[in-house]
């Protein structure tokens, strides 16, 4: 039951971005638009961003293992993925949460397919790896 | 105050990342990996999220307007292009290989980890690349 009740807290703060602010919580786009030169609103984004580590910092509290799994030394590995993910997402413009949650909440094709589509080439990706290096 | 609300949203946000389990690659990469023992978890997550937020955007779309802005800033792009399908494309092999996609990685900096630290760094660099890219390149 926890997985369902983590997501309506997701589609909570969604709603609560959209009601009071008009924003779409995609956080590619709040991100990439904070790094923008030509971003004209980039305090909410910011706040936003801080509310999310801010989170990460309570969690640490009640929930130490949902912030600490990626813990370990530098690794090539999150550098190429984390290339990857920030290149892409502004590319397709969305990730798991603007396509996936705002996205698909909308019935927007668009995001319809761009799910599909990463969800599709992640699990190939995991399938190579494994297949291939024998780790997740 | 809109930036009030956008901090609470940021934090519920991540309340929500982490109860769901999706701050952990090791879950995210459970529910990818078909070929093994599937974890179902990321299915319930986007079910919870979606039942909420399509019956509160719904109620929400009655307004005229947000409650502290003139307008709602909704995506207006409607067609299905040739960026959409390679942007999702590359940010899937990522996704896939680091089992951490951008609102996860931001809430685990929160670890002080060197390895969160990095992926969120090497996607700025990645989104900033993209925007010169972009830029310089595909609008010339």
């Amino acid at each position: 039951m926890l997985p369902i009740l983590g997501g309506a807290i997701i589609g909570l703060a969604a709603s609560i971005l959209l009601l009071f602010d008009g924003r779409v919580t995609g956080i590619s786009g709040i991100t990439s638009g904070v790094i923008k030169s030509e971003t004209p609103d980039k305090s909410w984004r910011i706040f936003f961003l801080s509310g999310l580590i801010i989170g990460g910092v309570l969690l640490r509290f009640f929930r130490p293992e949902a912030v600490t799994i990626i813990s370990g030394a530098f690794n090539y590995d999150y550098a190429l993925a984390g290339f990857l993910v920030g290149f892409g997402t502004v590319l397709g413009s969305g990730c798991t949460s603007g396509h996936g949650v705002c996205g698909l909440s909308r019935f927007s094709v668009r995001s319809m397919v761009a799910v599909l589509i990463f969800i599709g080439t992640a699990m190939l990706t995991l399938f190579v790896f494994k297949t291939f290096r024998g780790v997740l | 105050m809109k930036n009030v609300v956008a901090l609470l949203s940021g934090l519920i946000f991540a309340m929500g990342l982490g109860l769901s389990g999706m701050t952990r690659p090791d879950v995210v990469k459970g529910f990818l990996d078909i070929t093994g023992e599937w974890n179902w978890s990321l299915m319930g997550v986007m079910f919870g999220a979606i039942l909420v937020h399509s019956i509160a955007y719904q109620l929400i779309m009655k307004r005229k307007s947000p409650i502290l802005e003139k307008e709602f800033y909704l995506p207006t792009k409607t067609s299905v292009d040739s960026r959409l399908i390679i942007g999702s494309i590359i940010f899937g092999i990522g996704w896939g290989w680091g089992g951490i996609c951008p609102g996860p990685a931001i809430v685990n900096l929160a670890s002080g980890s060197a390895r969160a630290v990095i992926f969120v760094l090497f996607m700025l660099l990645g989104m900033k690349v993209f925007q010169w890219f972009d830029n310089k390149v595909l609008s010339k």
